[in-house]
């Protein structure tokens, strides 16, 4: 049944050929694990969750024509005029939002006189009932109390800021204070004063989110009230009313004085789309430049195989005249091209991890799962076997009479 | 004898239409995916600063505490205010601009067109070398003195985009903008001016438009004018305004400009000893480390181009290979299967020379086709790019370099590919072919 010795000593008179197939198929076998495994990555991180109710917030911003000494007075009835908004469930006014530019970070330390903070956290300020507006969710302890509320300008006018409480995601707490319970712990953030944790969100994205770890996920909220100034507010609604209540903030912010510049406003979802849209694009090119590569491939051998029937029509004859079944005939070139696949899936493993070493260096990429090899040469191997299937039934299909006189057609 | 090769490689091609539409789609697929991916790179790399990008030098100081210091690492790229006044105080380059960016909102006057309602607008509060030492184009008026520096003059520069918004496109020098509640005097309108990338600063976009206005620092400073960018602090005593002399913040992007080699190292040697005074008295914790990057480092240092499209970059070199190999591999067996014909033509007196060169030609008229097709496909990849999203999209254009290296990658690399065919094809021998037939 097998026939190697034949296929071999014929495939060492097309040396050339048989090697520029072997290469082409190493190569987009490389390339295509690669970029596979880039796409799996990228949906990975699309999919990257911020912890936040995405499809029930809406966000308006809007600042004064140079500075509102009334900012704090103005937030109020601001916050007032957004909460009559009929479909409006809840709102509150933040200092920044995952997606968004505004991104304000901070050392966390365990002691009064670290010398280098233990992480980096992004700090979220926000009133009582602001986790509770964002979404999201409380694993542990407790929301802000009124009275434990810093006004933002206070916060920012002080060299010294005490803050009596925070609530940490659980990334935090996983990091410094494993197999505790967070609650009740102290924590230094600005300077010597300690801050108590009293609350444990299960999630709460950086505003740029890039590596999709835990650090991404490093994230503390202060009992802080922003003004309008420096903050925006988020809106939280029924996913169908998002539009409606968009609308109606922006309209109830506008008639609220003359003196105001309306700045961002959007669905939150669409913040995030947009935050994302470089690696949808991402994910769609890599798709593309695969799907052309296994095209190309499956055409470079597709061609030379039929070439290659031609060229062995006399043969053929010869063998059919022999004896030998069509079976026989489309088995021969069958196992052929599953030599030359075989030959370069395997050069194309060496060449995959090749890549993926150097892309490590490059992109801060993981290594290559092993999974993706064999899923790679399942896929080649199926790739070479459909692109020969055609030159392979024509050489069977050559009546044994016209290929012994050479005959192709 | 070309054109005779030339028409005998069309006559081929008819005889074999499949597979040289096959190959030709193969090379225009390979070059269009590389030119598309060229053209945005280049695009996105460029200089922003031709003719002066190596003389003109970002400025870096390690102000910052010694207990977070990591050797090796690159210093923080921004000054602190005190800092950027003493070498604005010192003058020791040619020219020298502290800067940061911001943004401040504007109120239309009565009269401005489409009845505008107040907006906000980016802007750049700087110094006056900021308009010589980038070399920016002025339509209208001219950019601030150190004078106006010194006496905090409410003046402002407007950029074209902004000046056709608030003014109609008019000469607006000498008339009032009503910025932040208060009355600034236009003194200077840009003419059109788009660095690309924006070098200056990064931190408020790497591919962005020119900022709206453009006002003195130390004024900006002390109105609170809304600053963006990048602002790091550090000490035990937090400030509440990172924008007073003395307080531990770098924020201040500062270029300096020099004339020659010898006034860079000057220059470099003047921020040692600088750093070195400024240890002594205290405020410096760590050893001097002060850099200099002329623009070009500067953007490879700060890794501008987005890491995406570099890959985009290696994705479709990788595939333009395939291409090629898949062309060496057709054009091989489209030659051996031509072998009779090449054994008459030997018998008939022709030359190994002449065979080798018949089936260069050949290869590059394909490469001529798969170029024409290819620049079709890289016109449309350049455009998709073009309209899409990836940040300095919308300064990615096709251009006559475009075009030109298509064309010569094109039939360079089907030239290549037509090496081994060609040199398989003269080899042939033509008795052994003749007798065959």
């Amino acid at each position: 049944m097998l026939q190697l010795r034949p296929i071999l000593s014929t495939l060492s008179r097309h040396r050339t050929a048989a090697l520029l197939i072997v290469l082409e198929i190493a190569l987009t076998c490389a390339i295509v694990c690669n970029a596979v495994f880039l796409i799996a990555n990228r949906i990975e991180r699309l999919h990257f969750p911020s912890g936040l109710a995405d499809s029930e917030l809406v966000y308006v911003s809007t600042s004064s024509i140079g500075r509102d000494p009334e900012s704090p007075a103005n937030t109020r009835i601001d916050l007032a005029a957004l909460r009559a908004i009929p479909g409006v469930r809840s709102v509150a006014i933040v200092n920044e939002i995952p997606y968004g530019n505004e991104s304000d970070n901070t050392g966390l330390s365990m002691a009064p006189e670290q010398k280098a903070p233990t992480i980096d956290v992004s700090i979220y300020k926000a009133d009582a009932g602001g986790i509770d507006t964002l979404g999201l969710r409380l694993l542990g302890g407790r929301d802000f109390k009124a009275d434990e509320v810093m006004e933002g300008r206070e916060f920012d006018a002080s060299s010294d800021p005490q803050i009596p409480s925070a609530i940490i995601s659980r990334a935090v707490a996983e990091r410094v204070f494993p197999g505790r319970d967070p609650i009740g712990q102290v924590i230094y953030l600005f300077n010597s004063h300690p801050t108590r944790v009293v609350g444990l969100v299960d999630r709460l994205v950086r505003p740029q989110p890039r590596n999709d770890d835990a650090h991404d996920l490093y994230s503390v909220i202060l009992p802080v009230r922003q003004t309008f100034n420096a903050g925006m507010y988020m809106l939280r609604t029924d996913p169908g009313l998002r539009v409606a209540v968009l609308e109606a903030a922006k309209q109830a912010l506008d008639r609220r004085d003359g003196r105001r510049v309306a700045s961002d406003s959007g669905l939150f979802t669409d913040l995030r789309d947009d935050f994302y849209r470089a690696d949808v694009q991402m994910v769609w090119l890599l798709a593309g430049v695969c799907a052309a590569l296994l095209v190309v491939t499956a055409f470079g051998i597709v061609g030379l195989a039929s070439f290659w029937v031609q060229q062995r029509t006399r043969m053929i004859g010869t063998r059919r005249a022999l004896g030998a079944t069509r079976a026989q005939i489309l088995h021969y070139f069958q196992t052929e091209n599953l030599l030359l696949t075989s030959a370069g899936i395997a050069l194309g493993m060496l060449g995959a991890y090749a890549i993926n070493q150097w892309l490590m260096t490059q992109y801060e990429l993981p290594r290559l799962p092993l999974l993706y090899l064999p899923l790679g040469a399942l896929m080649l191997w199926s790739l070479g076997q459909l692109a020969v299937l055609a030159p392979a039934r024509r050489a069977a299909a050559l009546p044994p009479a016209h290929a012994m006189r050479g005959l192709a057609d | 004898m070309f054109l005779y090769y030339f028409d005998l490689a069309l006559r081929s091609f008819r005889s074999a239409r499949g597979l040289t539409a096959l190959m030709v789609l193969t090379i225009a697929m390979g070059i269009g995916a590389s030119m598309t991916t060229l053209t945005t790179f280049r695009a996105l790399s460029g200089d922003p600063l031709p003719g002066r990008s190596d003389t003109v030098l970002r400025v870096e100081l390690d102000a910052a505490e010694r207990a977070t210091f990591v050797p090796g690492k690159e210093p923080d790229n921004q000054l602190t205010r005190f800092d950027a006044e003493a070498l604005l105080r010192d003058r020791h380059a040619f020219r020298q601009a502290a800067m940061s960016g911001g943004s401040a909102s504007i109120e239309p006057a009565a009269d401005a067109p489409g009845a505008l309602k107040p907006f906000n607008s980016s802007a750049r509060y700087t110094t006056a070398d900021f308009f010589a030492m980038f070399d920016v184009p002025f339509r209208y008026g001219q950019g601030w003195t150190a004078a106006d520096d010194a006496d905090k003059a409410a003046v402002v520069v407007l950029s074209k985009e902004l000046n056709e918004k608030v003014f109609g496109g008019a000469n607006s020098v000498g008339r009032t903008l009503r910025l932040d509640n208060a009355d600034y005097r236009v003194i200077g309108v840009l003419d059109a001016w788009q660095p690309v990338p924006y070098f200056f600063d990064l931190n408020v976009g790497r591919y962005r438009k020119t900022e709206g206005v453009f006002l003195p620092l130390a004024l900006a400073a002390e109105r609170h004018l809304g600053n963006n960018g990048n602002v790091t602090c550090w000490g035990d005593s937090p400030t509440p305004d990172f924008r007073v002399l003395e307080a531990p913040c770098s924020w201040l992007q500062y270029w300096v400009q020099v004339r020659t080699p010898s006034e860079r190292q000057a220059f470099l040697d003047y921020l040692t000893q600088y750093s070195v005074q400024q240890h002594a008295a205290g405020r410096f914790q760590r050893d001097p480390n002060p850099r200099l990057h002329p623009v070009m480092e500067w953007l490879s240092v700060e890794h501008v181009v987005p890491s995406d499209v570099r890959l985009q970059l290696w994705l479709a070199f990788g595939f333009l290979a395939v291409c090629l190999v898949n062309t060496v591999g057709l054009l091989l067996a489209k030659c051996l299967r031509r072998a009779p014909e090449i054994g008459v033509r030997r018998a008939l007196g022709a030359s190994r020379r002449a065979v080798f060169a018949q089936f260069l030609v050949e290869a590059g008229t394909i490469g001529l086709a798969g170029g024409a097709l290819g620049l079709v496909f890289a016109w449309f990849g350049v455009w998709v790019v073009h309209s899409g999203t990836q940040s300095g999209a919308q300064w990615v254009h096709m251009d006559a370099t475009t075009l030109v290296t298509t064309f010569a990658l094109a039939v360079a690399a089907t030239l290549l590919a037509g090496l081994i065919p060609a040199w398989r094809a003269c080899d042939v021998s033509p008795a052994s072919q003749l007798k065959a037939s």
